[in-house]
């Protein structure tokens, strides 16, 4: 085994140091990464769009910097970029038909912040259409497998980029999260994965799905790692109206400094509504105990709305998105279906562009802000959400950061859900919460359940808290060690 | 029942497109006339993945409208998206404000035959254009039938002026409108042009039984492309709605479309007024805050409105109302009258009357807009102090005033270079009169028996031999002592 390839299978900070100190360079690591992004497409298909061009232009660009001693944090770290998020000269299709074709002009902030950074997109991960889905399974083009066992879903909508990770294709990938797109995979693919406070980092870039909740987060297999890419990707954009104009919290300095002394409530409603699966009701009060030995103070917090944070959700995101995906009209861009009258263009596009799961939100979303229902489902799915925040606020008065399992069972098998929306939706039901409140959550592996399927914990915190929950996973990680373990169909 | 037994009541909805530099949500110039999709960018093109900023100047250019109408600016406000297709809205939804717009209240007075009565407005608020839609162009590679779409207007901010329902007539409607155009030209905020569409009009219509409190079905009437149709298509559906209730029927409430080569308004297709814009605030701007600050420093550069121009100019220069209100129709002419007003300060009368019915009636409304007028102020000042102090005579200044904007040269000297400096003395005159007298013996003796109008022939024919140049007062003294004489 090469030490590029040694590399490739540890945390992105050692890679980049590798690169730093030039033991390596990022030329000859791109050309290793790419290789293995072609054999996890193959395997798992968490790939769509290759970058090889690109990589190969920003790595010579990252090492040419390096010799004038450019000390760049993320030096040629090979980065895989979930398809709903733009990189210049590549396509940019969110997982759907609608969008064949279409290449980005320009790359998003957070792309341009982590390249800035010095690393490398490596390729465009495969995810469900538009950001609207939990296991993967509603791409367009192809369902991703889990390498943790090819028989089930890795989770999404970020499914790609967080097999991807998995895998070994590229130590960091970035998502996005709209109700637990990022953290949900990485539960399920045994991986670190967070969501910022709302506006912390830029949308700008971004392929909207639910503008109120969307935000990008990042994949790693390390706190450390996933401590970094937010510390990058952190920061206001003035071409992002709901990006925060505040300081960005230091979490580096803060995790070294450990979790004595904070006070972590356990969700009290986490056992009534999960139905949780036994394994991951263990890896919750182990993880408790953990954080106890650790020093941390331990209690039980009720947030009571967390129950209406489904159907909430559902209305909220639906309707906004019927509203972002209105452009996606034939007319200017994309996959163009239908012929003589405009009626039929609008209907031929959409009807052939969209996918079953995308049109069912849209008619949801529809429904919920027409005439005469808007008050009913829109309005007042607004109104609970401004409650769970006051729910939120009055939990964060007793603890510091809330403690339940990301998810309610780990990776499910391809088709288990797909026949009840209602169930898949159901997979969102500890993912929500904050997004709906627009707070900082991350997850964390926590333990391998009886299959040897991954287990993640969220954390949830206040809004700039970032710097806790990073030091309670790197806590949390330190106890459970999965980080060291390689998923059996890795590559 | 006769139409007058009707009370028409109307309400304006009025678009004005703001003179920003650049769109709404984007940095593209606006700009009209460019060539087709010239001024545009990813955001106003509605691609995947862009967001909106708001344009700060937009803000401040409708915020002059609102504090020139007395119209309340609220400290917060939102934008909401207004959904719908079509292939002129590249986003499919339309960035306005709908439950929290930025202004809400203030009037604008207009002339009725009862006097000056306040319009209230129930609100000002921002939203961005749409694109065109191109049916016919000049390139023969189109197919036939097809539209094209131009979106450079797309994303280019407009205010929305919506008034109470409370004007009674066509003719109310048209002053709501002239006051309102001039209101926004005043104060920088638009060009106010309604026939390049910088200034929109939509009327909502009803008639009621005159003395009757509950409204009348509403009727709303589109395309409305300058004032005057406005009030046509006003006086038009209000007769339309009260002979359609006089014969027993009942008015439609739907959005009529004004045909002005007919004279008449037409139902619009029925699938858009089943529309269902399902609004909802646009996540992506969050809340519109206008603090003290910005309202102050709006507030400090505010221009001179016009109707407090127009009631300085009748103090401050003795001007008649009327005289007034026709100087003020626009700044840049108010301004012009006041530079030659100040240039020749003891007749600021006579410079006001020059101007109104010896300049204003050369040229068209465009040119009086923008205080175009073929003349410096100084130059006229210069022309009226010649006729006041008696230099040359009025009949002289206005032979001379085609030769001044001709030439563009200085009147004194135009005055030297002609010869036309006005004979007064008295000496010369009776010279001219003498010979005149003295060759129609025959009309002398026709004065002096009593035909008094042959006065009048005789000045003629002195002014004719004098050249125009003799002073006319004089020649009327002089020569009706030579006739009286015998
Ligand atoms: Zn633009």
């Amino acid at each position: 085994m090469s030490a590029v390839d040694r590399l490739l299978d540890g945390p992105a900070a050692d890679l980049a140091r590798a690169v730093r100190e030039r033991e390596v360079t990022a030329v000859a690591v791109a050309e290793k990464a790419l290789g293995r992004v072609r054999a996890a497409a193959d395997r798992h298909g968490s790939y769509l769009w290759f970058a090889e061009d690109l990589a190969l232009a920003q790595a010579a660009e990252v090492d040419r910097l390096v010799e004038h001693g450019e000390n760049f944090p993320l030096a040629g770290v090979p980065l895989a970029v979930k398809d709903n998020i733009h990189v210049e000269t590549l396509p940019s299709t969110a997982g759907s038909k609608i969008l064949a074709g279409f290449v980005a002009a320009e790359s998003a902030t957070c792309v341009r912040r982590l390249v800035a950074a010095g690393a490398v997109v490596v390729g465009k991960t495969n995810c469900d259409e538009f950001g609207m889905g939990s296991s993967n399974e509603s791409s367009a083009y192809r369902p991703v497998k889990n390498p943790w066992d090819p028989e089930r879903v890795p989770g999404g909508s970020s499914g790609g980029s967080a097999a991807a990770v998995a895998a070994r294709s590229a130590p960091l990938a970035i998502g996005t999260d709209t109700g637990g797109s990022v953290r949900q995979p990485a539960s399920l693919c045994g991986l670190v994965g967070w969501k910022p406070t709302y506006g912390r980092v830029s949308r700008y870039g971004l392929i909207a799905f639910a503008s109120s909740l969307d935000q990008a987060g990042a994949f790693a297999r390390t706190v450390e790692d996933a401590a970094l890419a937010f510390r990058e990707m952190a920061g206001e954009d003035p071409r992002d109206s709901t990006s925060l104009r505040t300081p960005v919290p230091d979490v580096l300095g803060r995790m070294k400094k450990g979790v004595e002394g904070l006070r972590v409530g356990l969700l009290l409603e986490a056992e009534a509504e999960g139905g949780l699966a036994p394994d991951v009701r263990k890896s919750f009060e182990g993880t408790a105990e953990l954080l106890r030995k650790a020093g941390a103070t331990i209690v039980e917090v009720s947030v009571p709305r967390v129950p209406m944070a489904v159907p909430v959700y559902y209305l909220v995101a639906t309707a906004e998105a019927s509203s972002n995906l209105a452009r996606f009209d034939g007319i200017r861009y994309g996959a163009r279906r239908g012929d003589g009258d405009l009626a039929s263009v609008y209907t031929g596009t959409r009807s052939a562009g969209f996918g079953p799961e995308v049109k069912r939100r849209i008619l949801l979303g529809t429904f919920a802000l027409s005439a005469g229902y808007q008050d009913a489902y829109y309005g007042r799915a607004e109104r609970v959400r401004a409650l769970l925040r006051r729910d939120f606020d009055a939990a964060f008065l007793k603890v510091d950061a809330i403690l339940c399992p990301t998810s309610p069972e780990t990776a499910f098998r391809f088709g288990a859900k797909t026949a009840d929306p209602l169930q898949m939706y159901l997979a969102d039901v500890f993912t929500v919460p904050a997004s709906l409140a627009g707070l900082p959550a991350l997850s964390v592996p926590s333990g391998l359940s009886s299959e040897g399927l991954p287990i993640g914990m969220q954390f949830i915190g206040p809004v700039d808290s970032e710097p806790v929950l990073f030091a309670l996973a790197r806590s949390v990680e330190e106890g459970a060690g999965v980080w060291t373990l390689k998923p059996p169909d890795a590559l | 029942m006769a139409l007058s037994d009707y009370e028409p009541v109307i309400g304006l909805e009025v678009h004005c497109q703001l003179k920003t530099r650049t769109k709404s949500f984007c940095a593209c110039p606006v700009v009209f006339g460019a060539p087709p999709n010239s001024a545009v960018c990813p955001v106003c093109l509605g691609y995947p993945g862009v967001l909106p900023v708001l344009n700060r100047e937009m803000v401040t250019l409708a915020m002059r409208v609102a504090l020139a109408t007395g119209s309340e600016i609220q400290e917060r406000s939102v934008f909401a998206r207004k959904n719908y297709f079509y292939p002129d809205l590249p986003k499919g939804y339309q960035i306005s404000q709908l439950d929290r717009p930025l202004a809400v209240g203030g009037h604008v007075p207009v002339r009725t035959s009862g006097g000056e009565r306040p319009i209230r407005l129930s609100r000002i608020h921002l939203e961005e254009d749409a694109g065109k839609l191109m049916h016919e162009f000049p390139w023969d590679d189109v197919p036939t039938g097809a539209s094209l779409v131009d979106l450079n207007r797309a994303g280019t901010p407009l205010i929305e002026i919506v008034s109470e329902p409370e004007i009674r007539s066509g003719d109310e409607a048209w002053d709501y409108l002239n006051r309102l155009r001039r209101i926004v030209r005043y104060v920088d905020a638009s060009d106010g042009n309604m026939e390049e569409g910088s200034l929109r009009c939509d009327a909502n219509v009803s008639v009621r039984r005159k003395g009757a409190v509950p409204l009348g079905t509403k009727v709303e009437v589109k395309n409305l492309n300058s004032i005057n149709h406005v009030r046509k298509a006003i006086e038009h559906e209000v007769e339309r709605q009260a002979g359609t209730l006089d014969r027993g029927g009942a008015v439609v409430q739907e959005t009529r479309l004004w045909h002005p080569e007919t004279g008449t308004t037409r139902p619009m297709r029925s699938k858009e007024e089943a529309m269902d814009y399902r609004y909802f605030p646009d996540p992506d701007l969050g809340t519109l805050e206008v603090d003290g600050e910005w309202k102050q420093g709006v507030a400090e550069s505010m221009p001179e409105l016009p109707d407090a121009r127009v009631a300085r100019l009748v103090l401050q220069y003795g001007l008649p109302l009327a005289d007034a209100d026709t100087i003020c129709l626009s700044r840049p002419l108010a301004d012009w009258f006041e530079a030659a007003a100040l240039a020749h300060p003891s007749n600021p009368k006579g410079v006001a009357n020059w101007l109104l019915s010896e300049l204003l009636s050369r040229i068209g409304d465009a040119d009086r807009q923008a205080g175009r007028v073929p003349l410096a102020p100084a130059a006229l000042a210069r022309l009226v102090a010649r006729i006041d102090d008696g230099t040359i005579s009025g009949k002289i200044g206005k032979e001379l005033l085609p030769l001044l904007i001709d030439s563009g040269k200085d009147p004194d000297e135009l005055i030297r270079e002609k010869g036309l400096v006005q004979v007064t003395d008295e000496g010369e005159i009776r010279g001219v009169v003498e010979g005149v007298v003295g060759a129609n013996p025959q009309q002398a003796a026709a004065f002096r028996a009593g035909k008094t109008q042959a006065l009048g022939w005789f000045v003629g024919q002195v002014m004719k031999a004098s050249g125009g140049k003799a002073n006319p007062a004089i020649v009327n003294r002089l020569l009706k002592e030579r006739l009286e004489q015998g």
